[in-house]
């Protein structure tokens, strides 16, 4: 009895729930698989047109892309700062995270401004006799802003699940003979997967979807599966292909995440994913 | 996700924290500073009106003015493309009391039954409309019930004297040029980029045949990749930042660009090109008839027209504005198009969805070429 | 020696490629001329635009009230759903969490258009509307730094302080609650980061002249940037930063009494 009326305190987030959550999920569905009221699986299918099966290539391209130049950068910064020994080791570790508390636009921005054609690093280019890059409209300066605005995302759980490494384990391997990269291979890696594993969900979801960086930096040349969303719901008045998109970006999402957490459970001690 | 992020950082919390008391303390102390204004405010809030517009397209001044004269709160809204504002409008997640937008759009919403029948001449400055803009408008609107005009151009090209030679700007071919590979900045809206290829390739901007609309959908994605950026409100601090050598734009915006910028001109092709006229209308979803027409004759008014004109730099159809102007203002054709050229120029004509999905599609490919 | 050498060098590359940008926008907003490579002289002309500017200033009192009211609401709803699901059985549990993690694993651009869906459907967009979105993406971090806490603590406790006679409130107060406080804490301030950092949701779910920073700067930008964008990025950098570095003193001096 008094575990039922206990029970009866999810109540209010039960309402919650159904009406914010399942609600408008089913919504989605509904728009993705009826339309007039008949079910149809064309916008489903909308995803293998000629627009946008280029549009969820091209993003995934840029996802992957970008998470890996996140990892690659992030895993020998974290550590580096592991190891660091000075003084206010904390402090040097939140200096790298802080740009992620600063908006994410005003990062784009930044960028912006530097990479433009006849902007700061091109005159600076100029100036040393060196090519111009050419780089802003172009899926090359989406990478490039993703991997600037998410590699926080990535360097902390990393830096997280590191700092969790106990010293003795490195110390009994080194003892044992163990070379420095049989080390960081056996040990440091496997025992800091759950990290890697997080910071790759945190940095592959976002990069996948976003329609906001590759339409600030890409010039309007740029068109991943994020932006034919927005524009269906946006510009076309299309919301049965935008349902159904969204329904296959759910899917993805929702495949990629089982996979990683079951990478990531064959670790003890939690994933950090959830 | 974030968990592990902040739980298993103890500073990071206390930041947060200091963070939080940061951000009360802002809120009490703006709240303090703005409780004269919030009184007001309060009081207004049922009397207010949804303005949709062109970004860019007002001086944001004059929406101060009009809320301190009449008392109205304004809540104002901009969107990019004619497309946007049309789903914005259609979706009825808003509802909106006053939109501005472009002629062929307010044709299809007329034909949609979406626009309420207004009697503009109620408006005490209504007679400061040149009656020249509303015969344009009567193509579409033929009493001039529907739609108030509120400012017309043309599309043209905006380009730099010293890199571009006046002979090449006489021609759409110009960009189409590979002399001028990743300098052309074009529209980042369908029916102005899909205008120059169709004109180009010798068609008339409201072609629908589809052949010709394939083509020109052919040339623009050859044209891609020699293209700087589509861009709509960013393309004259762009080519004032000399990123670009040619544009296609809107008249006003190269006005604005050549203002701050000697070398930069604007030409209008040989070919001919599109004139248009944005105008306001009062919508179906419209709550507050008598503001909007309030405002609509706040917007007509002589002093806010002027300021309007010279923030916007479009061409004004409000009389008393125009007769102000000097000469050279008067002559320049980005800013006021010359009788010629208004003859070369067509009016966009509506489209029906089928056409209009047609576009979307090619519009997609294009982006995704 | 040389090891060293190679991390430190890597350390300052990667903090130029975070920190440049960042430098090159505070630069800026002290730069007497519109360019963005030219130097014309010091102002601060900038930053009194920035603060007169009813756009910019608006967009931040928004994204303030959003935040707070969003990260309240969520944390109350989130630690009593909490306190529900915790005396729950297996199965029903496994629903809920289920349920809870749907905002977190989606994409957000989904999750915006879903409540987009909803309420175009069932009323207009508004300042509420952008709030509910919130609220919702926010619960499940609250549910997820609570739930282990209630999990943690003793039940036998709260029981006995039952039958010696509390009223359920005050056995909550004087029991429950400082056994987890710091999750509700921590859930809390997950929620006013989410908030703070949120773009695509408040994009699809916002009524007529309301706008959150995020948004606010997507439509700015893509007019053109304005210098006064500058001066707010550098006056949100130092924000943080002089918080951090506060902070980071008082965490030294301890360190030195110990």
């Amino acid at each position: 009895m008094k575990n039922f009326k206990k029970q009866l305190l999810a109540g209010p987030y039960l309402l919650w729930m159904i009406g914010f959550i399942i609600l408008p999920m089913l919504l989605v569905v509904y728009y993705a698989f009826f339309s007039n009221h008949q079910f149809t699986l064309d916008n489903v299918m909308a995803i293998t047109s000629e627009v946008n099966f280029k549009a969820i290539l091209l993003s995934l391209k840029v996802g992957i892309l970008s998470t890996l130049i996140c990892l690659l950068l992030s895993y020998p910064l974290a550590l580096i700062l592991k190891n660091i020994n000075f003084k206010n080791q904390s402090f040097i570790v939140f200096l790298f995270m802080l740009p992620m508390w600063m908006n994410f636009m005003l990062r784009i921005l930044a960028w912006k401004i530097l990479l433009s054609k006849n902007g700061i690093l091109n005159t600076f280019l100029y100036n040393i006799n060196l090519p111009k890059i050419q780089i802003l409209n172009t899926s090359g300066a989406i990478i490039f802003g993703m991997v600037y605005d998410y590699l926080p995302f990535m360097l902390l759980p990393i830096y997280n699940s590191m700092a969790h490494v106990k010293k003795d384990y490195i110390e009994a391997a080194q003892d044992l003979g163990a070379s420095k990269i049989r080390i960081l291979f056996q040990i440091i890696i496997p025992l800091t997967m759950s990290g890697i594993v997080s910071g790759i969900v945190m940095v592959f979801v976002p990069t996948l979807t976003s329609f906001a960086i590759s339409e600030l930096l890409g010039g309007g040349k740029v068109l991943l599966i994020g932006n034919v969303i927005e524009h269906n719901f946006m510009q076309g008045m299309r919301w049965g292909i935008g349902s159904g998109l969204s329904f296959v970006l759910m899917v993805f999402v929702f495949i990629s995440m089982i996979l990683s957490s079951k990478f990531g459970e064959e670790e003890k001690g939690g994933t950090g994913i959830l | 996700m974030m968990k592990k992020i902040l739980s298993s950082n103890k500073k990071l919390k206390r930041i947060c924290f200091c963070l939080i008391l940061t951000m009360f303390l802002s809120l009490t102390l703006s709240s303090c500073n703005q409780k004269s204004e919030s009184k007001t405010k309060k009081t207004t809030f049922s009397n207010s009106i949804t303005v949709l517009n062109y970004g860019k397209y007002i001086d944001e001044n004059m929406i101060k003015k009009f809320e301190k004269e009449t008392g109205i709160h304004v809540k104002y809204e901009e969107y990019e493309s004619p497309e946007e504002m049309y789903t914005k409008y259609k979706s009825g997640s808003i509802n909106y009391d006053i939109i501005c937008t472009s002629e062929y759009i307010i044709q299809k919403l007329m034909s949609e039954n979406e626009i309420k029948k207004t009697d503009f001449t109620t408006l005490k400055n209504y007679h400061n409309i040149d009656p020249k803009i509303l015969e344009i408008n009567r193509s579409f609107d033929r009493k001039n019930e529907y739609a108030l005009p509120y400012f017309y151009g043309t599309l043209g090209i905006l380009y730099d004297k010293t890199k571009v030679s006046s002979k090449d700007v006489q021609s759409w071919d110009c960009l189409w040029n590979k002399k001028y590979n990743n300098e052309i900045i074009m529209e980042n809206s369908v029916r102005d980029t899909f205008a120059a290829a169709l004109k180009k390739l010798n068609y008339s901007i409201n072609d629908t045949n589809k052949k010709h609309l394939e083509k020109a959908l052919y040339i623009l994605e050859r044209q891609k990749k020699h293209v700087y950026a589509y861009m709509v409100d960013e393309t004259a601090d762009e080519m004032i930042a000399g990123n670009a050598k040619l544009a296609l734009c809107y008249s006003g915006e190269a006005a604005t660009a050549m203002d701050s910028k000697e070398s930069l001109a604007y030409s209008i092709p040989k070919e001919g090109s599109n004139v248009w006229v944005d105008s306001w209308f009062i919508p179906k979803s419209c709550k507050n008839e008598k503001n909007a027409m309030m405002f609509l004759d706040f917007i007509c008014r002589e002093d806010v027209a002027t300021a309007n004109f010279d923030y916007v730099y479009y061409a004004s159809p409000i009389l008393p504005v125009v007769k102000k102007q000097p000469k050279d203002v008067l002559n320049n054709e980005a800013v006021f198009p010359s009788k010629e050229t208004l003859k070369n120029c067509e009016i966009f004509t509506m489209q029906d969805q089928k056409t209009t999905n047609y576009y979307s599609d090619l519009w997609m490919k294009l982006k995704a070429y | 020696m040389i090891k060293k050498l190679l991390s430190n060098l890597y350390l300052v590359i990667i903090f130029l490629f975070l920190y440049l940008p960042l430098f090159v926008l505070m630069t800026l907003s002290f730069n007497n001329s519109k360019s963005k490579v030219l130097w014309g002289g010091f102002t601060l002309k900038w930053y009194s635009r920035c603060f007169k500017s009813e756009t910019i200033m608006n967009a931040f009192m928004t994204t303030i009230q959003v935040t707070l009211l969003a990260a309240i609401f969520s944390t109350i709803l989130g630690t009593v759903a909490a306190i529900g699901i915790s005396s729950m059985k297996k199965r029903s549990k496994t629903i809920y969490l289920g349920a809870t993690n749907i905002p977190l694993l989606n994409a957000d651009i989904v999750t915006g258009i879903s409540m987009m869906l909803l309420f175009v459907k069932f009323t207009n967009l508004s300042f509420v509307t952008v709030l509910i979105a919130h609220i919702t993406f926010n619960i499940p971090y609250v549910i997820l730094n609570v739930l282990p806490k209630i999990q943690q603590a003793n039940k036998y406790t709260y029981e006995a302080a039952l039958d010696l006679g509390a009223s359920p409130l005050y056995a909550f107060y004087k029991v429950t609650w400082p056994e987890i406080r710091s999750g509700v804490f921590s859930g809390f301030l997950m929620a006013v980061t989410m908030s703070l950092d949120d773009f695509s949701i408040t994009y699809f779910t916002k009524g007529p002249g309301i706008n959150t920073l995020s948004t606010m700067l997507y439509t700015e930008l893509r007019k053109g940037i304005k210098p006064e964008l500058y001066a707010l990025s550098t006056i949100l950098f130092f924000t943080v930063f002089i918080l951090l570095l506060i902070i980071n003193i008082k965490n030294n001096k301890k360190q030195h009494r110990r």
